[in-house]
């Protein structure tokens, strides 16, 4: 589960643009993770077992893990790195579901902000299990899992043998919010502090920069709408 | 060496494809590209990549449906053997569940959404799109390997011609523990991400009854249809056309938004479309901000103008 800026966030960065500026901003439980959270809890609910959410993050992710538990997870891990890159976040993964013996993953299909939508493909390599990613529908039943998933112009259906590292895509389920009971619960719940395998980076964020604002809108009068094709046709030259 | 992953799709390549192409052949500096596929292309399709820059077209024999372990395996060890160090891939889905799984087992950095050719003077340095589209970022790969996977729509795709000579080899890899059961593919639409024109909806339309003249319009310009998210939460419409942070990133050349005011998370999705139209009652819609073109209008009087005007 990645810890992010909310989505109403106004993105700044700061130190010569070298670091995401992360005064002021409000933090939540990535929005796809939150959906494969919830899952998981829907699927221990139908068939038994555990939920752990495991963060790769320094102290600061805890309460937002805490939120987490509170939603229903039963226990967490808080893997004590910075989360420099989608493959250094797999690696410490790995070593947690190697050594928790998890029977299943979920991910969710990218985190919002840096969109790298590797943790998935990433994590189930170093594991050698199956991957589907985007999932849109998940299901345990007989022993297998059940998916769909969207597809360039389309839906998929996939049946996979277990263990399996899912990735989830919006519209898999609704995300669940905390009751007083939930929060709670959630204070005592166990959150495990991991230390870290520290592997060596292979990839560096050295600077970053915002989208060159637009130049003032070309206004058109709505009477006269028909116009608008004619300079997308003629002046911009985009439509035929 | 440099090569791309060429996803075969009903047995064509895509622009996308195409796109991976000539994003490698420009890295190349005098070598050749070495395109990697599984199954066989229909007729033509071989020589169509060579107008794109690949000279070489490695075919790897297909025993299953997709599945990104068995593909990625394959993969591997042909990438491996003919000693690529640069592998391009498109940020399709497929391209997206193999890229990450690649990377790991070839040993390699990777970096994904980049939307330009890298920086080679002082390392190997690609600009991405981070935040959903409100920030980009400059990251250096480390690793002797690397693996980008590129938005499609990110390159102009302009004909770089050679030979191509063709090579076909085994499938070395076990069944997988995946089985496709089924597909539904939306028959007649053009996929959101690999669209060139969008139009695309919001709560000003009112209700799902009214996207006939938005389907209409989409017709007419060959353009893909999408929506906001109130809309796709609503069941206006399916949640595959949802553009935003929380949706799909589209980077369509035009982007015409009717009905939607523009809040932060939509703009995200779509800020990096070329040409921007916006059309909202509302001059104070945060859209026109953001656009390049805009109608201060109802769209039930603004969208039938606009038909009868592409009709001519």
């Amino acid at each position: 589960m990645s810890v992010v800026p909310d989505t109403t966030t106004k993105i700044t960065f700061t130190d010569n643009n070298t670091k995401f500026n992360s005064q002021g901003v409000q933090f939540i439980i990535n929005p796809y993770d939150e959906l494969s959270l919830t899952k998981a809890i829907e699927i221990v609910e139908k068939d038994g077992g555990t939920v752990a959410v495991a963060t790769v993050g320094l102290i600061e992710t805890e309460a937002t893990i805490r939120k987490a538990l509170a939603i229903g997870a039963n226990e967490a891990f808080r893997i004590n790195i910075e989360p420099k890159d989608g493959v250094l976040v797999a690696q410490e993964l790995s070593a947690l579901v190697k050594t928790e013996g998890f029977d299943m993953v979920l991910t969710g299909r990218e985190s919002i902000d840096y969109n790298g939508g590797q943790v998935c493909g990433l994590l189930a390599e170093l594991l050698q299990w199956p991957s589907v990613n985007v999932c849109t529908k998940i299901e345990i039943e007989g022993g297998k899992a059940h998916f769909e998933r969207d597809i360039d112009g389309g839906r998929e259906v996939i049946v996979s043998d277990l263990p399996v590292v899912a990735s989830a895509q919006k519209d898999l389920c609704e995300p669940r919010i905390p009751n007083m009971k939930g929060i709670m619960a959630a204070r005592t719940k166990s959150l495990k502090v991991v230390e870290p395998q520290n592997n060596p980076i292979t990839s560096n964020f050295y600077l970053f920069e915002n989208p060159v604002p637009k130049q003032a809108v070309r206004l058109i009068d709505p009477e006269n709408a028909g116009q608008l094709i004619d300079i997308l046709r003629n002046e911009v030259k985009i439509i035929s | 060496m440099i090569g791309i992953y060429a996803e075969l799709s009903d047995g064509k390549f895509k622009k996308a494809i195409l796109e991976s192409g000539v994003y490698a052949a420009q890295l190349r500096n005098g070598g050749g590209v070495t395109a990697f596929c599984v199954g066989l292309p229909s007729e033509g399709e071989a020589d169509k990549l060579s107008k794109y820059g690949v000279s070489h077209l490695v075919q790897i024999e297909k025993t299953q449906d997709f599945d990104a372990q068995n593909y990625t395996k394959n993969l591997a060890h042909y990438i491996t053997s003919k000693g690529i160090k640069t592998l391009v891939v498109a940020n399709t889905y497929e391209g997206k569940s193999l890229s990450s799984r690649l990377s790991m087992a070839l040993n390699a950095s990777l970096a994904t959404n980049v939307i330009a050719l890298p920086d080679t003077n002082n390392g190997f340095s690609v600009k991405r799109s981070v935040f959903s589209g409100k920030g980009f970022a400059f990251v250096n790969l480390l690793n002797e390997i690397k693996v980008v996977a590129i938005t499609p729509n990110s390159i102009d795709v302009k004909e770089m011609p050679t030979a191509i000579q063709i090579e076909n080899v085994a499938n070395i890899a076990e069944k997988s523990n995946t089985k496709i059961e089924g597909t539904q593919k939306l028959e007649g639409k053009i996929p959101l991400t690999e669209a060139e024109i969008v139009v695309s909806a919001g709560r000003g339309l009112k209700g799902a009854e009214n996207w006939g003249m938005v389907e209409e319009l989409a017709g007419l310009l060959g353009a893909a249809t999408a929506c906001s998210k109130p809309v796709s939460d609503m069941g206006w419409r399916p949640h595959s056309e949802h553009v935003g942070q929380t949706g799909i990133t589209i980077k369509p050349n035009l982007y015409i938004a009717i009905g939607i005011s523009g809040a932060i998370q939509h703009l995200a999705g779509v800020s990096s479309s070329k040409v921007i139209v916006a059309i909202n009652k509302d001059p104070e819609a945060p859209f026109f901000k953001a656009a390049d073109f805009g109608i201060v209008g109802d769209a039930f009087e603004v969208l039938p103008k606009l038909i009868a005007a592409v009709k001519g």
